[in-house]
């Protein structure tokens, strides 16, 4: 049991390690699934604005992790 | 057939198991090393079989699947898979978490490894079950890794160019762990890592697009823009968090 426990947790790190970058990116796919097309945004800048918000993600989680571990 | 396409699943798909391979290897050549070649072969060969055997069970299901369902579930695994890479990369890139050093994993792998081993009492040919299971571990997840990567890039149509990068990848470094004798240190890790990171980013985004039905602008193209912005934005990342992280305090004048 305790190395099916393990497991699952390994394969779980695979996708996920720092809980506010999965939920940034979570929260992305979410706004691109349900908000929108209800906000009937055209076409080819869906794409667009579905990069732009997780290469947001990106940098605010690095420059806050770099935050985080900075030296005093 | 689209060669941009084919190019780019059969490089992504080498480079990311590549990465993969080599890390399998140094386990196993620690394992080899510390508690005999028979144990850590064959965990390193049963974890070969497992993988094996659940490609072969899962694998035809796959393409059961819509496309568009098939595209959005595995564009959101990669994207997750991807920019945790990435993320990493870029922070290793800014210094701000030490570099992945095979030399060093190797040594602490033969360390952790060797002290349950009292010399001199293990029978050379005996079964080592701590190192059947290490091998056997090792293998088996960066091997559903490599599965994972390969299923990614070629979802597109391009799964046997995807699995083509992954086997060369894999004779490779198996062939060069055999030559050497010793992990593949010189293999630039984290660059090859900060690359995937951008490829599987990219593909992640594509394919959720393509599984929301997004027209692309410039259809395939857009995945060479992708990855030029995942590279841009990460790269804007590695500065902010260098500036950050070194900096002094607010408050607080260097001397």
């Amino acid at each position: 049991m305790n190395a099916l426990v393990s497991a699952v947790r390994e394969v779980w790190g695979l996708f996920a390690e720092d809980a506010s970058f999965t939920v940034a990116i979570a929260a992305c796919l979410v706004f691109a699934w349900l908000v929108m097309p209800a906000f009937a945004v055209s076409g080819p800048w869906r794409g667009v604005i579905l990069f732009v918000l997780l290469a947001s993600a990106l940098i605010e989680n690095i420059w806050r992790t770099a935050g985080r571990r900075a030296r005093p | 057939m689209n060669w941009a396409h084919t190019g780019t699943a059969i490089l992504a798909a080498f480079l990311a198991s590549l990465v993969e391979f080599v890390e399998a290897l140094t386990i196993v050549l620690a394992v080899g090393t510390t508690r005999g070649w028979r144990s850590a072969l064959t965990g390193a060969g049963a974890g070969a079989a497992f993988l094996a055997v659940l490609t072969l069970a899962f694998g035809p299901a796959l393409q059961r699947i819509p496309i568009t369902s098939l595209q959005l579930v595995v564009g959101i695994l990669l994207l997750f898979f991807g920019m945790r890479w990435l993320r990493k990369a870029a922070l290793r890139s800014a210094g701000v978490i030490g570099m992945h050093d095979e030399s060093a994993i190797f040594a602490r792998e033969i360390a952790a490894l060797s002290a349950g081993v009292p010399t001199g009492v293990r029978a050379p040919h005996a079964m080592d079950r701590v190192a059947f299971l290490t091998s056997f571990k090792a293998v088996t997840l960066e091997g559903l890794e490599v599965i994972f990567i390969v299923i990614a890039t070629g979802v597109g149509g391009q799964l046997v160019a995807a699995a083509l990068g992954a086997v060369l990848a894999g004779v490779l470094v198996i062939g060069a762990g055999i030559a050497l004798h010793r992990p593949l240190s010189r293999v630039p890790e984290n660059t090859l890592k900060y690359a995937v990171g951008v490829l599987l980013s990219a593909f992640g985004v594509f394919w959720i697009g393509e599984g929301l039905r997004y027209p692309w602008p410039g259809e395939d193209l857009a995945l060479v823009g992708l990855m030029v912005g995942f590279l841009g934005a990460s790269l804007v990342g590695v500065a902010l968090a260098r500036g950050r992280f070194q900096s002094p305090p607010a408050g607080r004048i260097s001397t």
